[in-house]
């Protein structure tokens, strides 16, 4: 069943190529020596696009994170590469004054990247300094992490926009799209669903009316755009393939991980990229992480049979040995020696009975059994503090799967909680309520009754209206109806060979197939969303399948390309399905991102105690 | 056209010739002798302020505008103040300088559209005389007030006055002065009797003309070429000197033996001039001086008017118009008598061919001879772009065809670019339009520029053509002259808005380039509103269609229009206009019905104006959200007192939210927050801020078990918890006997695993075998594989 003639990805590496080369630009536009700040979150990103002796060639002189402290530099010229926050321009506008007031003469410059917002500029002009600096815009919209991943690196998106409801970044996306559409040719198909999706599109149409019309050969074939709250469950399951395991326990940055001494072996950090450059990475990343440490073993062996080819050589056949193997041989060593560190040091972590009563806790929460034992499990977690948000995720997993809490339980265990962490969590929970994630029981059943009937009085836009009103006073998940129709948790009777998976539960041990990622098979499958009317409504609706409007036939390989946009952040479990999914089914999938997420980034981002 | 040389007259070894180019349409009799007279260069209008007939105290100047040919545009009485100066801007805008220092901007037909002043203190000193002046900055002005002090301005569009150092013993105003733009500075040059200065912006130098012979006497005239390359002076004794402006070189001396002072003076030059000169004017006289001393005299009959151009010098009469210039050099070579430069024999060759006779070989063939044909055609063409009749240039334009037939690899670009530019400008030279362009000047302003004067003019119809005509690309060309037209059109104040509306969408529909916006704009600024909006709707681009609604007050469209457009930069740009413009109360009102407005404002005022967040929820009642704000307010507040009240407030606000739980919890949090002050107070146990089980663990971990117990009851933490943390705050401080007190205490609700798991961990293997027999047969098991 699985086809092995997988399509070429295209060249993502040219939008680095575009980036580097408009950085350069507006350096270049400020002439002579300057200082340059950027900000802390874009450092990593920008160190993938230019690098310092890049910018030095630019003349930048000194490099500085933005701190909001008072400036030190020196220099008459200061460059500010920032992203469009309030809070950064504020502190710019305090350096600008406060050179003002000691008579100061510098020229200024704001970089903003991706795009500039009114706001910033508004903020500039309330404090004064407009006329002061220059702002330029940086259209660096996508930071290829890999050969199919594309991050837009803004993980305040999912903040701004599903929880404050401050829907500025959906023309960036939209950009971004864009920008995909003119480098890599006309899309022939989108698919999407979620309201932002929508409106992410709709922007994108917009902007490709306004711009010119060029015809240009079709790289990649559909887009299925998708917003994170359409699946939240998948996101807040444990990740158990090895590189979402590694994200969930060292944290990857930008597709880079720091290995701490206890993975090194040695008193040293390690950095390492993350990507398919790496080979052994490459073959373990999308295994789930039971058959890790066998594949690292193997691979181990044949490196030492390599290593000892060696004994029975002459001089000559050495000679060639060291010019031509040696150093490939030991660079694998050195990254095999790595990631059996980093298993170790996994497994310590990981293998330990509560790790796998955790686990067992959360399929039973995805199947809907033992839910009275979870639910004391929880207790007891929260009541011995294991952990913070590991505690959060359970809860909002278990309102999200059961459909919200009774009554009874939702009380007692938010009073655990504040108990063991503190009074302030009790804006987390009006956050987490706000977005549907934990939530009380109520009266639903009357509810869908309404609302369907609502929905089938009237059509169109006013319909879409009331559903929207409904679904702000009840956002309610339906994981339960949505598990049934889709299968996305198998039959557990049956043993799951997860060293030769059949599906995408693979990555959750053969627990549950991931929501988002069955949503895109099925509606590829389908060309569209007929006969999934059930599923969309319970899902909210704002699904749509439009074709592109491009009449340039795709190649027949391009076609099998297909780019999936998610709103909001995935996960490297999902990465890792949409592989699988591509290699069974002969597509190839190229994720875009707002940014990669696990569930410990997307609960962080919904804490109320940040002050 | 046999008698092309009739009006030529040598100046040393070159020609000057006298084209007649109107018939001027005006009737004006004398109005020339006493009026203040402002002719523009390059084929420009012509402005008259005609002094009042009859000398009353209620009569009023007339000014007059005309085209060149001397069309009247406009007349209207004066009814400001005395003006000292006329001149015209590049875009052909009229400054009238007054003697008070004010400066009013009228357009062509007499619209006053702006004004500014040269400075407050000119207001006292009064200006004495006054300049326009072009340079690459734009149009200029300068003035010599009263108190003998220059003031300047380079460029009107971007006014910036310069005041320029005092003359050392200038009283009034001198004797004559010019601006001059150098070395991209711009200087005064003015003569206090035989002494001549230049005044820069921090000087005032004396500098001596080359060759000037001292005896000389005061300077009383100069004037400076069109490129401010060249100087000419004139004494009171008659001399005239002239040379570089920059006083190295001295080209001209002549003594013109005439004392009194000429009325005008200017240069009279050519780009690649072989005999510039100097034409001076007196009363009765016209006199030509040129490089070789040499000169030619033309009577002047009538009272006349100079206008400097680029390659010569109009002459403008009550009844005609003239331009004297000298002849170029390929016209001179083809129709000076006798001549046998390959273009005349070319000429001499075609007009043979009219008459059938085999002359016309015989010249070819002299002329292929010679291997000069190319040349020949080359220098016909280029002679009929300078000639100005359009017969003359009829005959050599044929002549030319004729002899490129013989040519084999002809690029005939050059010939036919001439023919369309000759056509274009034989249309705008027609006394209707009334520009006399030559065709150098017409090459030197570009085409892109005589398009916008003919659209300043009005002449719609015809600029359209021309863009068609040359095949200029509808972006420059053809819409650039709609969206003129348009921006006129909302301006016909008795045609009824609908009426505009719609003959501005028939004739713009969807063309690229003009934009509704901009008409809209134009429209509101001449009063319209109405029919701004109605233009507005045919804009596809909300980013135009916003502001200028904001502009026009309508709030609430523009909002409308900003939400619709997805745009959040927009939505937010309407947001800040309305909350500077509405009161509070109506500003949340709008907000409300938008929602994506006001969670951009929310998140604006999470950042920026705490202050504004509370009272946007207050009026919404939205108590939760109210509540929240103060939980969050809460933990900014250093001081308990303040932080407690806090809490309070948001306890009301929850209750009035009917959420009881979060009600009940913030109570818990401030009685918690006053229990932990009390110990802190006490004990110095620096409780503060920690959360419920913290505070538990440290009181065990300082052995305050009271207190600890204490809030073990009061806060009803469940029996588990309470186990836990106990358990292991014993285990950690090996407080082993204490333990087993405890663990007996009464029946543990955490089981007795968890004992021998947590000796364990502290590595008590002896305490941990104590709790095996308590452990439940089912976790037996793994009570002793722990133990080991």
């Amino acid at each position: 069943m699985a086809r092995r003639d997988t399509p070429e990805l295209p060249d993502f590496s040219l939008l680095k190529r575009l980036a580097r080369d408009q950085l350069v630009y507006l350096l270049e536009q400020l002439p002579g020596k300057k200082d340059l700040f950027i900000e802390s979150d874009l450092m990593s990103p920008l160190d993938r696009i230019a690098n310092v002796s890049t910018l030095k060639q630019h003349d930048v002189v000194k490099l500085y994170k933005v701190e909001y402290k008072p400036t030190v530099s020196l220099s008459d010229q200061l460059c500010f590469l920032i992203r469009p926050r309030i809070q950064t321009v504020k502190w710019i506008c305090d350096v600008v004054n406060a050179d003002k007031a000691a008579g100061r003469f510098r020229r200024y410059k704001i970089i903003f990247t991706p795009q500039r917002f009114f706001a910033c500029e508004a903020v500039l002009e309330e404090q004064g300094v407009f006329g002061d600096v220059t702002t330029d815009e940086w259209a660096f919209y996508l930071l290829p992490l890999d050969d199919d991943i594309l991050s837009m690196e803004l993980p305040e998106f999912f903040h701004d926009n599903f929880l404050a409801g401050d829907q500025r970044w959906l023309r960036t996306v939209g950009g971004a799209l864009h920008l995909l559409h003119s480098v890599y040719g006309p899309f022939s198909k989108l698919y999407g669903i979620g309201s932002c999706s929508k409106m992410t599109y709709e922007s994108w149409r917009e902007q490709v009316e306004q711009g010119e019309k060029q015809v240009r050969p079709a790289e990649i074939g559909s887009v299925f755009l998708i917003d994170r709250d359409v699946d939240f469950v998948t996101p807040l399951c444990s990740q158990v393939v090895y590189e979402g395991l590694l994200d969930d326990i060292f944290r990857i940055k930008c597709g880079c991980v720091e290995f701490g001494p206890d993975v090194t072996s040695s008193d040293k950090s390690v950095k390492v990229m993350l990507n398919s450059q790496d080979k052994v990475f490459n073959e373990i990343r999308n295994e789930h992480f039971s058959n890790v440490f066998g594949f690292l073993s193997q691979k181990a062996r044949n490196l030492q049979t390599a290593y000892d080819r060696r004994q029975g050589m002459d001089i000559k056949q050495m000679k060639t040995f060291v010019s031509e193997e040696l150093k490939g041989l030991k660079q694998e060593h050195r990254l095999l020696s790595l990631h059996i560190g980093a298993s170790e040091s996994i497994m310590k972590k990981k293998t330990k009975q509560d790790f796998q009563e955790l686990l067992q806790k959360e399929h039973c929460l995805l199947e809907g059994f033992e839910i009275r034992e979870s639910i004391s499990f929880i207790e007891e977690h929260i009541s011995r503090q294991i952990s913070m948000i590991e505690s959060l995720r359970m809860l909002c997993l278990l309102s999200i799967t059961e459909n919200g809490l009774l009554p009874k339980d939702y009380r007692s265990l938010k009073t655990q909680y504040l108990q063991s962490y503190g009074f302030d969590h009790l804006l987390t929970f009006s956050n987490l309520r706000q977005l549907g994630l934990l939530m009380e029981q109520q009266g639903a059943e009357t509810l869908t009754a309404m609302e369907s009937k609502v929905g089938k009085l009237v059509n169109d836009k006013t319909a879409g209206k009331i559903t929207d009103a409904f679904s702000s006073l009840a956002k309610r998940s339906h994981f339960r109806a949505l598990s049934r129709k889709l299968n996305l948790v198998p039959k557990s009777d049956e043993e799951y060979d997860l060293r030769v998976p059949k599906d995408m539960a693979y990555i959750f041990s053969g627990a549950y197939v991931p929501l988002s990622c069955k949503l895109i098979e099925q509606v590829l499958e389908r060309d569209g969303w007929v006969g999934l009317e059930e599923v969309t409504r319970l899902l909210n609706g704002h699904e749509f399948a439009v074709t592109g409007g491009s009449r340039a036939e795709a190649s027949s390989d391009a076609q099998r390309l297909v780019l999936v946009m998610f709103l909001g952040g995935c996960t490297f479990s999902e990465i890792s399905a949409l592989r699988f999914l591509g290699r069974a089914k002969g597509y190839k999938f190229i994720v875009v991102t707002t940014a990669v997420t696990n569930s410990s980034r997307l609960l962080e981002a919904l804490l109320g105690n940040r002050v | 056209m046999a008698f092309v040389t009739a009006s030529w007259n040598p100046l040393g070894e070159a020609f000057y010739r006298k084209l007649e180019l109107y018939e001027m349409s005006w009737s004006i009799r004398d109005g020339l002798r006493d009026s203040l007279v402002a002719a523009a260069p390059y084929g420009g209008p012509i402005a008259l302020l005609r002094e009042p007939l009859r000398h009353s105290p209620s009569s009023r100047p007339q000014l007059e505008i005309y085209s060149a040919s001397g069309i009247a545009i406009t007349s209207f009485p004066w009814k400001s103040g005395p003006v000292v100066h006329l001149g015209w801007s590049v875009s052909d805008e009229l400054l009238c300088v007054q003697e008070d220092g004010s400066v009013l901007i009228y357009d062509l037909f007499g619209s006053f559209k702006r004004h500014f002043s040269m400075g407050q203190e000119v207001v006292q000193s009064q200006v004495l005389e006054a300049k326009v002046f072009h340079s690459p900055y734009g149009t200029g002005i300068a003035i010599v007030t009263g108190s003998s002090r220059f003031t300047l301005a380079t460029n009107i569009e971007d006014l910036k006055l310069r005041r320029l150092p005092e003359v050392p013993g200038l009283q009034g105003k001198p004797a004559s002065w010019v601006v001059l733009t150098q070395d991209r500075q711009t200087k005064v040059l003015l003569s206090i009797g035989p002494e001549l200065y230049i005044l820069d912006n921090t000087s005032c130098t004396a500098v001596c003309p080359p060759g000037l012979s001292p005896h000389a006497g005061s300077i009383v005239h100069m004037s400076v070429s069109f490129s401010y390359k060249y100087l000419s002076l004139f004494t009171d004794s008659g001399h005239l000197w002239a040379g570089l402006s920059n006083l190295q070189e001295k080209l001209i001396e002549f003594d013109t033996k005439k004392t009194d002072r000429p009325k005008q003076m200017l240069w009279c030059r050519r780009p690649k001039s072989q005999q510039p000169s100097v034409v001076l004017m007196w009363e009765r006289l016209l006199l030509v001086v040129g490089e070789c001393n040499d000169t030619i005299q033309f009577p002047v009959v009538d009272v006349s008017f100079l206008v400097g151009e680029l390659d010569g010098v109009r002459i403008i009469n009550s009844t005609n118009q003239e331009l004297l210039q000298e002849v170029p050099l390929v016209c001179q070579d083809i129709f000076k008598i006798a001549s046998m430069a390959p273009g005349a024999l070319l000429l001499e060759a075609h007009r043979e061919y009219e008459k059938s006779s085999q002359k016309a070989d015989e010249y070819l063939r002299e002329i292929k001879e010679q291997n000069v044909l190319e040349k020949a055609v080359q220098q016909c063409v280029e002679a009929a772009a300078h000639e100005y009749d359009p017969a003359t240039q009829k005959s050599l334009m044929r002549a030319a065809s004729f002899g490129k037939c013989f040519l084999t690899d002809f690029c005939s670009d050059h010939f036919v670019s001439t023919c369309r530019e000759l056509r274009v400008l034989n249309a705008v030279r027609e006394s209707s339009v009334g520009m006399p362009l030559t065709h150098t000047q017409f090459k030197q302003m570009t085409l892109q520029v005589l398009i916008d004067r003919l659209l300043f003019r009005q002449f719609y119809p015809l600029a359209i053509e021309i863009c068609r005509y040359l095949k200029i690309p509808d972006y420059q060309g053809v819409n650039r002259v709609l969206k003129h037209w348009a921006s006129c059109k909302v301006q016909q104040k008795e045609l009824s808005d609908d009426a505009i509306a719609r003959a501005v969408c028939v004739k713009v529909g969807e063309s690229p380039g003009v934009s509704y916006s901009h008409i809209a704009a134009k429209a509101y600024e001449c009063g319209r509103t109405e029919l701004a909006i109605k233009l507005l709707d045919f804009e596809p681009r909300s980013g135009e269609q916003v502001p200028l609604l904001l502009k026009m007050k309508r709030s609430h469209l523009a909002l409308n229009k900003a939400v619709e457009s997805g745009d959040t930069d927009l939505v937010y740009m309407v947001v800040t206009h309305l909350k500077n413009e509405m009161n509070r109360g109506d500003f949340f009102m709008t907000l409300r019905n938008q929602p994506v407005a006001l969670s951009l404002y929310r998140q604006f005022c999470k950042l920026q104006e705490q202050e504004t967040l509370k009272d946007l929820y207050n009026q919404d009642d939205n108590h939760q959200e109210l509540a929240n704000y103060y939980v969050t307010v809460s933990y900014r507040e250093k001081r308990l007192e303040s932080r407690l009240s806090q809490l309070q407030n948001a306890v009301d606000e929850y209750n009035k939210a009917k959420n009881d739980f979060a009600a009940k919890a913030t109570e818990e949090e401030m009685r918690l927050l006053r229990f932990q002050r009390k110990l802190d107070d006490e004990k110095g146990a620096g409780l503060l801020g920690l959360s419920l089980q913290v505070t538990m663990e440290t009181l065990l971990s300082l052995g305050l078990h009271k207190q600890a117990e204490q809030l073990y009851r009061d806060f009803k933490v469940p029996d588990k918890r309470y186990w836990w943390l106990k358990l292991k705050s014993l285990a950690e401080k090996e407080e082993w006997e204490e333990l087993e007190k405890f663990s007996k205490s009464k029946k543990s609700p955490i089981g007795y695993l968890a004992f021998v798991e947590t000796c364990i961990k502290y590595n008590n293997r002896y305490e941990a075998k104590k709790y095996i027999s308590k452990v439940t047969p089912e976790q037996k098991v793994k009570a002793h594989l722990a133990v080991g």
